[in-house]
């Protein structure tokens, strides 16, 4: 489990790497290492040149303004994970990030390097796709921002190009009304999920507005579905006390809009559990986050009940 | 008085050096300066799970730089080139095959050696690996016991039906008995692959001096005796050129007693060739497809009860997956077939095994070596029985239990160490109702009610089993008192983190009367103690606690003889406080010699080198008119003692757990754990308890989360910890609730039975238990037949119990 050879450059400046990307069209990005230095370990994937990008300035931070949350690529996902401002402005990044595999590797993973491995299995695509982020990239040429909802092109296939560094992710904040929630079912603590269940929930006044729901592990990218028709009908009502996560959505509903996902996504039979299972999964996360984000809603937006 | 330290829960030695991170592991050997012209081996392995090897093309290998040198089987000759041992021959084994240590024209499993690199350092001896060109045959391959059942394709051309060996034992007419029973049931069990996978896998490190023509090695092993005597006879070297030395080893649990590893031998043959330390270090991937795996058996199951439960007749049929090759004989399946019977006394038993090959990883014990099949089938066989009758399953196995009367109890079979399979001590009526009171189980239906209301589905279970423990054929010891009054203890058998220097040390401290600080243990070394079997089979407690006792008391005879010739006085009279001796209930008053001075006065020198032998000079022993070493005596203060057992004792424990099942996502909770646990007299409960604890969370791995997934061609799929799901921390019981019970084993001068595979024996019996328990109100009939079980699978389970009771 040693890496097969490779050049490796660690430029001071983002201009240096990119040039040092460009110059190679065997070269990969390193920035966390987490998926990366495994992959090399097992001769998986062999670049001829790593650049590490470690070194560039100004690429670390976490801010927060009112387009939503703005991660540069050298955030660690515990920076990320670690900030109230972040838990305030997008609340479903952090409920996201702490599920995101174990403390150690949040320490050195990155959101933006998660983001462009562009694993379907993994939390943070999905939830960019959801809240309909972008990401910005530079490359020696120029920059340009992709839309989460073009970000991703296949299994493990981001649509950057190979000579482009994702320099900044955007994660756009709660709007008013909405509330979100973030399920998922692994095998073990940190496990990749057998499903995953991200939801929005927007309501106006006594009713569900829109409900939007993102999905990882059940479909070969991360895919979001918008479920709003099946939960149209449904009457927001200040859930009890008692039970805040049981909310007031009616069986039917959330049901209906369980199947409704289903029809969108195309869960896989793998070594963990069966595509009948994750099928499953999809149904009894999907009202659960429903009902849970649509708790969250009405207990924000303080809606009569 | 010193305080008595058997049976106390002193603190481990070992433990600040782990934490702190100062244990030295193999990989850690001769790192530095000291071994600055290291060389690292690497191993080509095969790609396939069958396969002719056509040849192996190495021409691009030698002329990469760094790299020194490059094997295949051509390049071996004598005994190296012959198959690696079959250390347990049986007589069943009637088509027993060992693999080369590189492959001779065919290879048997994904994994196999074919050829051995060495090289400047890992990265390049993978590179040049990377670099070998193998030409392949491909022969079909065989996966899994249906498959090898069926023969279509053999693994071995001259191995008929893919069976290794048959074996039957009966004690009375089992078919006959249930012929003529009230109730008969039958079952199909299964337990699925998995392994020992410790975190530290092989390696060994190996340094030829040509100044002395000796041989060192260090080698994760769990037994240095038995690498050294098969590394002498495979390298053509004298026993006494060559030193193996066990350093700290991160965790063993059957797999590293199977031995000489490839690597062991080729690693010092190669650093005798270049003159260099050479290295080899595998890797994870490596351990899950070139080491080995366990716990594969699918079993048939009849069996003939009356109304109250008790077993009339049982007859056992079951298939051992044994993989490519069989260097550890039959031990798992004969575990199986005779440990299956736990504490119950069936009117006839029969059992009867075929051990398959099959194009997969060889099968060597894991830790419970066959029993936790054995208590899986027994244990369902029990809840089957109860579920038939509508009885408490607590009940059905009362009424089979061997009573507190009956001991030594006679099974009327042979175990795996040749012996027969008599039980030495036990009580278990009364184990079990600890167990009942321990986890609460005649509360439990109103715990259910309550969940139930809640929308929780819960469920509880029990297993029991009786594990022989302390298989022979000896241990030894040896104890030295310095003339700094220090104890130095070495023992042959080597460590896994159990604890040895730790208890042993208690041991020895109570038998010399010295504090336990002054007592430092050493074990798998045989440049300090050459002869030794090894660790596995619970037997280090009992065998080289034994040892190291008999030892110890030689020892004290020895101080007691020169001190009451120093002191006038009769040796009844003495005693030893505080590595004092001391004429008894009189110490500081009368005359007194500390045992430093003892050390001085058995080794008559004649120098005086420090304050203790200056000291010695006032006192003078022996007879003048004779020798200064007597001639039936040797000079020094040593013991030295072997403990040789007649047979196995069997220690025994009985686990239940409450589990929690999601309606929805069929996820498994464990709500709560209780162990009642009796291994005889406990030296150090402490340690006890972390051997249960460790044994129940490597079960609930085994219960619920770990198998080996092998594709139809053979490639394992699941090769690494991403996807092996040994469990986390998050995933075992927070608590553990342990009660033990102290029924001494007669069989050995302390009294006590083994511990260390305890806790991972009942698991898959006890999680299926308490699964079906759980499921029982919603699926009713739904059964659990085979283990591990994931949610996906408890799903399916559901599914398909619904479909049929429609």
């Amino acid at each position: 489990m040693k890496p097969a050879p490779f050049s490796f450059v660690r430029p001071q400046g983002l201009q240096h790497a990119l040039e040092a990307l460009a110059a190679d069209p065997g070269a990969k990005v390193l920035a966390g290492g987490q998926s990366l230095v495994p992959l090399l370990s097992m001769r998986l994937a062999a670049p001829s040149t790593l650049v590490d990008i470690n070194a560039l300035p100004d690429l670390d931070h976490v801010r927060v303004d009112d387009s939503g949350v703005r991660v540069g690529a050298l955030a660690r996902q515990a920076d990320v994970l670690g900030s109230d401002d972040v838990r305030r402005v997008q609340p479903l990044l952090s409920l996201a990030l702490s599920q995101v595999a174990h403390a150690t590797i949040r320490n050195r993973g990155t959101v933006v390097g998660s983001l462009v491995h562009a694993d379907a299995a993994a939390e943070l695509p999905m939830v960019l796709t959801l809240l309909g982020g972008s990401v910005s990239v530079a490359s020696a040429t120029g920059t340009r921002t992709i839309p989460a909802a073009e970000l991703y092109a296949g299994p493990l296939e981001s649509t950057l190009h190979h000579d482009e560094i994702a320099v900044e992710a955007l994660f756009p904040g709660l709007g008013p009304g909405e509330g979100v929630a973030f399920e998922e079912v692994s095998r073990r603590h940190g496990d990749y999920a057998l499903c995953g269940v991200a939801a929005v929930v927007r309501v106006e006044g006594a009713h569900v507005a829109e409900a939007r729901v993102g999905y990882m592990s059940v479909a070969d990218v991360p895919t979001v579905v918008d479920l709003t028709t099946a939960l149209v009908e449904e009457v927001a009502q200040r859930p009890s006390r008692r039970a805040r996560n049981q909310g007031e959505l009616s069986d039917q509903a959330v049901s209906a809009a369980a199947e409704l996902a289903l029809q969108h996504l195309d869960p896989a039979d793998d070594l963990h559990a069966s595509s009948a299972y994750r099928a499953q999964l999809v149904r009894v996360l999907t009202a659960h986050a429903l009902r849970a984000a649509h708790d969250d809603a009405v207990v924000r937006g303080g809606a009569p009940g | 008085m010193s305080t008595r330290l058997f049976g106390e829960s002193v603190q481990r030695v070992e433990d600040q050096r782990f934490l702190r991170g100062e244990g030295r592991y193999v990989d850690d050997v001769l790192v530095g300066t000291t071994g600055r012209d290291m060389l690292h081996a690497a191993v080509l392995r095969s790609p396939h799970a069958h396969a002719r090897i056509v040849d192996i093309d190495v021409s691009g290998v030698l002329d990469l730089d760094g790299v020194h040198l490059v094997w295949t089987h051509d390049d071996l000759d004598g005994p190296m080139a012959e198959p690696l041992p079959l250390l347990i021959p049986h007589p069943s084994l009637t088509h027993g095959r060992t693999q080369y240590a590189l492959a001779k024209d065919e290879v048997n499993y994904v994994g196999e050696a074919i050829a051995f690199v060495v090289a400047d350092d890992r990265y390049v001896a993978e590179d040049a690996v990377g670099r070998i060109r193998v030409q392949y045959e491909f022969l079909p391959p065989v996966v899994g016991i249906a498959a090898a059942r069926a023969a279509e394709h053999l693994v071995h051309d001259d191995v008929p039906g893919n069976v290794g060996a048959r074996l039957e034992q009966e004690n009375g007419d089992a078919r006959a008995a249930i012929a003529a029973a009230p109730h008969t049931l039958s079952l199909d069990l299964t337990v699925e692959r998995s392994a020992s996978t410790p975190l530290e896998g092989r390696g060994t490190v190996a340094r030829w001096d040509p100044d002395i023509g000796r041989l060192t090695v260090w080698t994760s092993t769990q037994t240095s005796t038995g690498v050294r005597a098969a590394l002498a006879a495979k390298l053509g070297l004298d026993l006494g050129r060559v030193d193996v030395v066990t350093p700290d080893v991160g965790g063993g649990f059957g797999v590293k007693i199977n031995h000489p590893w490839p690597e062991e031998l080729l690693v010092p043959a190669a650093a005798r060739l270049l003159g260099r330390v050479v290295k080899f270090t595998e890797d994870r991937r490596e351990h899950f497809i070139s080491s080995a795996h366990e716990r594969g058996q699918v079993h048939h199951v009849e069996v003939g009860f009356d109304d109250e439960g008790r077993v009339l007749g049982l007859n056992v049929e079951f298939w051992h997956d044994h993989g490519a090759y069989t260097p550890y004989g039959l031990i798992t399946p004969i575990v199986t077939s005779t440990q299956l019977l736990g504490p119950y006394k069936p009117g006839a038993y029969r059992v009867v095994f075929e051990s398959l090959y099959t194009n997969t990883v060889m099968v060597t014990p894991y830790r419970g070596a066959g029993r936790p099949q054995g208590c899986f089938v027994m244990e369902r066989t029990m809840d089957a029985i109860a579920a038939a009758l509508g009885k408490d399953r607590t009940e059905v196995r009362a009424v089979n239990f061997i009573q507190p009367d009956e001991f030594p109890y006679d099974q009327g079979l042979i175990f795996q160490d040749g012996r027969e399979l008599e039980y030495d001590s036990g009580d278990y009526p009364a184990s079990l109702q600890r167990l009942k009171d321990l986890v609460g189980w005649d509360d439990f239906p109103k715990l259910r009610e309550e969940m139930a209301r809640e929308g929780r589905t819960v469920g509880i279970g029990l297993a029991c089993y009786v594990e022989g423990t302390g298989v022979g054929p000896y241990e030894g010891a040896h104890v030295h008192i310095e003339t700094s009054g220090k104890v130095k203890v070495a023992t042959g058998l080597t460590t896994q983190g159990q604890g040895h220097a730790t208890v042993f040390a208690q041991v020895v401290a109570d038998v010399l009367g010295v504090p336990f600080e002054d007592v430092d243990v050493v074990t798998g070394d045989t440049r300090r103690m050459p002869y030794a079997v090894g660790t596995f089979a619970s037997r280090s407690a009992v065998m080289s606690g034994s040892a190291v006792h008999l030892a110890a008391l030689r020892a004290r005879e020895k101080v007691l003889r020169i001190a009451a010739d120093a002191l006038e006085a009769s040796e009844e009279d003495l005693e030893i406080v505080d590595g004092v001796v001391s004429v008894k209930g009189a110490p500081g008053s009368g005359a007194s010699i500390d045992l430093r001075t003892v050390a001085v006065l058995s080794n008559p020198l004649r120098y005086a080198f420090d304050e203790a032998s200056q000291a010695a000079t006032q006192f003078s022993v022996g007879d003048p008119g004779k020798p200064p070493v007597a001639e039936d005596d040797e000079p020094g203060l040593e013991g030295r003692d072997f403990y040789s057992p007649q047979r196995s004792t069997y220690a025994s424990g009985m686990h239940a757990v409450i589990v929690e099942t999601d309606p929805e996502t069929a996820e498994i909770k464990i709500l709560k754990y209780a162990v009642v646990h009796d291994c005889g007299r406990l030296i150090n409960p402490m340690i006890v308890e972390g051997q249960i604890q460790g044994g129940v969370a490597q079960g609930v791995g085994g219960a619920l989360y770990e198998r080996m997934a092998y594709d139809e061609s053979g490639q394992l799929l699941n090769a690494s910890f991403m996807d092996f799901l040994m469990p986390y921390v998050t995933e075992v019981p927070e608590r553990i609730d342990i009660d033990h019970l102290e029924t001494p084993s007669p069989l050995n001068p302390l009294g006590v039975k083994g511990a260390g595979e305890a806790g991972v024996i009942p698991s898959a019996a006890v999680f299926a238990s308490a699964i079906e328990d759980a499921e029982g109100p919603s699926h009713p009939g739904l059964v659990i037949t085979a283990m591990p079980i994931s949610p996906s699978e408890l799903f399916h389970l559901r599914q398909v119990h619904t479909e049929e009771s429609r």
